[in-house]
């Protein structure tokens, strides 16, 4: 099996006139109830191109994307984001970053006690002064972008989940971002609606200029549609490149993951006593208490 | 036995440790309390979903509790032959104690719940994050209405359950039990002060609608994010809310009343 | 879901029922009426035994209540119970020799004070007999009685009468009849 094709219909990302990456991570060292996170992660992310970061479960990326958002503090290292350090800035500069970001959350988080309409129209209330008349073509052109304009008077708890990411998605493209975060969004998905959003995050990339950080363990739609792509396994990055790259590399890591293998690095087995010794040494046929 | 002593040590630094993110949790919500200024609906849909929708239970409880109140003053007094004095057992009973805290007591167990549970069940879905990440406090836009619309409902929702009982209990007394109405009026109004009694009822209130959104607020914030977690927050609003206003209860009984 | 103006409607309905209730409770169950009373006179009486008198006790005269008790005190002087009452400003006919008692209402009830009008001292008669005293000429003076008014004492008075007191009198008297009629014999 080989890495997936890529559709030829798939653009050539243009040369940025910046090469300077949008977001640097540096050493970042992240612990969580005793338990290390991330034990000292360098990325980059570039602009204008979808960076997938993929691993095993419980590797901590939605941890990466709070990070990065300024949500949590590391313990170590440096997050920068247009230059500018994540890690040491205040309570307002963080809001003020984060409007330049938008987040896509695994389930969309959409506020329940608000249609579809006002869900999209919310950033836009919160953070501008425009009129009302202006705010319904921003929010109307967003839900068009995603293919939902039909379904703006539809409550939340009326949308089935595809269609709640969707919305969710055209709700973090209201304030004209200049990145998204997607925390898994592939999760869950029917092929229909998998497909529908692998072509919106590409395609709103290309669009909108936008920079997309894919968090995911979904390889063949991740890699499909992904410029780069970052590995991450024990709090580390084991592996990087493009997908063609990974493919072909020689990383243990890299050829378990994407192959879907059940054993290598990530072991099968739990952490155990010898096999035999455990079976010959219980005699009562009950586990006493360790 | 050292086991013992180390969950017991556990414990109590685990209850210093929530007390702690509580006080810093009421700060920022009153340090972000001017950001309501301007936008009032955001408390009004509040208040109307912590008071007007408490509307029934109070009014009706206030019906029932002014009428036992009626009836159980009267069997008593009535040995006395004191029974004219139906009026002032009825009021002050309400405006200095019943009013404030079984109001507040159901207050917890209706509206309190029912934030705690909200706020929770945002936490879960991850709502609170997604206001965070779209730069929006989510303490200032959710918690701090809420926070208001309790405090300024409370006396409100106290003074209508002591005017309902009064009601209820000129019912009973005067109405089926044959109290003179004039001197259930008079006797009151003699012996119930301003100051003493209605004002002092109303800064109780005051004070239990404070501690009781405060409570109902912290615990949906704090919440694990997960049904059960939710489940849990919810349970521990009601009853730390209870055991909050009575015991307030007898520390302002104590200096209000007391000599 | 409920449109905001609905939602706004209620909400005002809510805090106006609540303004509402507090109104009722301050006018018809609470004392408002009464605290209007805060200006008027204050006079002052002396008593040998207040017990069960109470701050904010009724004054009154003729069964009406015309004040209220302000404040009791103890004069570590005279030894005896120091009561100022406040009365309504428009009772400022109250002739200056009426007399206080302390009295129970009802069999359970609470102490008032009671006032009791004098003969209507003259103001001039004790004008001069206060100059001839003190061994002066009297002054000019118009007739007229004299009232009470602010700061005025009230020079006689009957204390509260205490139970035990009582009970103890009556035996007492009763040994003594008994005492004495066995002396008779």
């Amino acid at each position: 099996m080989g890495p997936p094709r890529n559709s030829d219909s798939r653009t050539v990302v243009q040369q940025q006139d910046n090469d300077e990456p949008l977001v640097t991570i540096r050493d970042l060292t992240f612990r969580r109830d005793g338990r290390v996170i991330f034990d000292g992660v360098d990325l980059d992310i570039r602009r204008g191109r979808v960076t997938a970061i993929m691993g095993p479960s419980g590797t901590g990326k939605t941890t990466l994307l709070r990070l990065v958002g300024g949500q949590l503090r590391p313990e170590r290292g440096s997050i920068r984001f247009e230059g500018e350090e994540i890690t040491r800035a205040g309570r307002g500069r963080l809001y003020e970053l984060r409007k330049r970001m938008g987040m896509l959350f695994q389930n969309g988080a959409l506020l329940t006690d608000m249609n579809v309409y006002d869900n999209v129209a919310f950033p836009l209330r919160e953070h501008t002064d425009l009129p009302e008349a202006m705010i319904r073509d921003l929010v109307l052109m967003k839900l068009e972008a995603v293919g939902l304009r039909g379904a703006r008077r539809l409550m939340p708890s009326q949308l089935s989940g595809g269609m709640a990411r969707r919305v969710a998605l055209a709700r973090a493209i209201a304030l004209d971002p200049d990145m998204i975060l997607y925390d898994e969004p592939f999760t869950g998905q029917d092929p229909i609606s998998m497909g529908v959003l692998v072509r919106l995050i590409r395609t709103l990339n290309e669009s909108l200029g936008l920079t997309s950080v894919l968090v995911s363990h979904d390889i063949a739609e991740a890699a499909s549609i992904s410029d780069y792509i970052y590995l991450l396994a024990g709090g580390r990055v084991v592996a990087q490149g493009t997908a063609d790259e990974l493919y072909e590399s020689d990383s243990q890591w890299a050829q378990q993951f994407l192959k879907g293998l059940p054993d290598g690095p990530v072991p099968f087995h739990y952490p155990a006593p010898d096999y035999a010794g455990d079976l010959l040494a219980g005699g009562e046929g009950r586990e006493a208490a360790a | 036995m050292l086991d013992l002593l180390q969950n017991l040590g556990r414990r109590g630094l685990g209850v210093f440790e929530r007390l702690g993110r509580a006080s810093l949790l009421l700060v920022q919500i009153l340090s972000g309390l001017h950001t309501l200024l301007p936008r009032p609906r955001l408390v009004i849909q509040q208040v109307f979903s912590v008071g007007v929708l408490s509307l029934v239970i109070i009014v009706v409880s206030g019906t029932f509790v002014g009428m036992v109140l009626g009836l159980q003053g009267y069997n008593t007094l009535v040995d006395f032959g004191a029974e004219e004095s139906l009026g002032v057992v009825v009021a002050l009973s309400l405006v200095r104690e019943l009013g404030p805290v079984v109001t507040a007591l159901l207050f917890a167990g209706r509206a309190g719940s029912a934030l705690t549970a909200e706020i929770g069940l945002m936490k879960a879905t991850e709502q609170l994050s997604a206001l965070e990440m779209m730069a929006v406090d989510p303490v200032r836009r959710v918690l701090a209405p809420r926070f208001i619309a309790g405090f300024i409902s409370m006396p409100l929702l106290a003074a209508i359950f002591s005017a309902v009982g009064v009601l209820g209990g000129y019912f009973v007394g005067v109405g089926l039990l044959g109290v003179d109405e004039g001197a259930y009026w008079s006797q009151m109004q003699d012996k119930v002060d301003l100051y003493d009694d209605v004002y002092n009822g109303v800064i109780k209130s005051l004070a239990f609608g404070w501690v009781a959104t405060w409570i109902a607020v912290f615990e949906g914030h704090d919440a694990v994010p997960t049904s059960e977690g939710v489940s849990r927050a919810t349970t521990r609003t009601v009853v730390y809310t209870s055991l909050a206003v009575l015991g307030l209860d007898f520390v302002l009984t104590a200096l209000m009343f007391g000599d | 879901m409920m449109s905001t103006r609905t939602t706004e409607i209620w909400v005002g309905v809510f805090v106006a029922a609540g303004l509402a209730a507090l109104f009722m409770l301050a006018m018809k169950v609470s004392n408002l009426s009464a605290l209007n009373e805060e200006d008027g006179f204050t006079i002052e009486a002396r008593f040998e035994d207040a017990s069960g008198l109470k701050v904010r006790s009724p004054v009154t005269m003729a069964g009406v209540r015309i004040g209220r008790v302000v404040a009791i005190e103890f004069d570590k002087q005279s030894l005896q119970a120091v009561v100022r009452m406040r009365i309504d400003r428009r009772y400022d006919t109250l002739p200056a020799d009426s007399s206080a008692s302390i009295y129970t209402a009802g069999l359970l009830g609470e102490k008032y004070v009671g006032l009791e009008p004098g003969a209507g001292a003259d103001e001039c008669e004790e004008a001069a007999l206060e100059a001839e005293l003190e061994g002066r000429a009297p002054e000019p003076c118009e007739g007229g009685t004299r009232v009470l008014r602010d700061g005025s004492r009230i020079k006689i008075t009957q204390g509260s009468l205490v139970l035990e007191k009582l009970i103890a009198r009556f035996v007492s008297q009763f040994l003594e009849g008994g005492g004495k009629k066995e002396a008779a014999q």
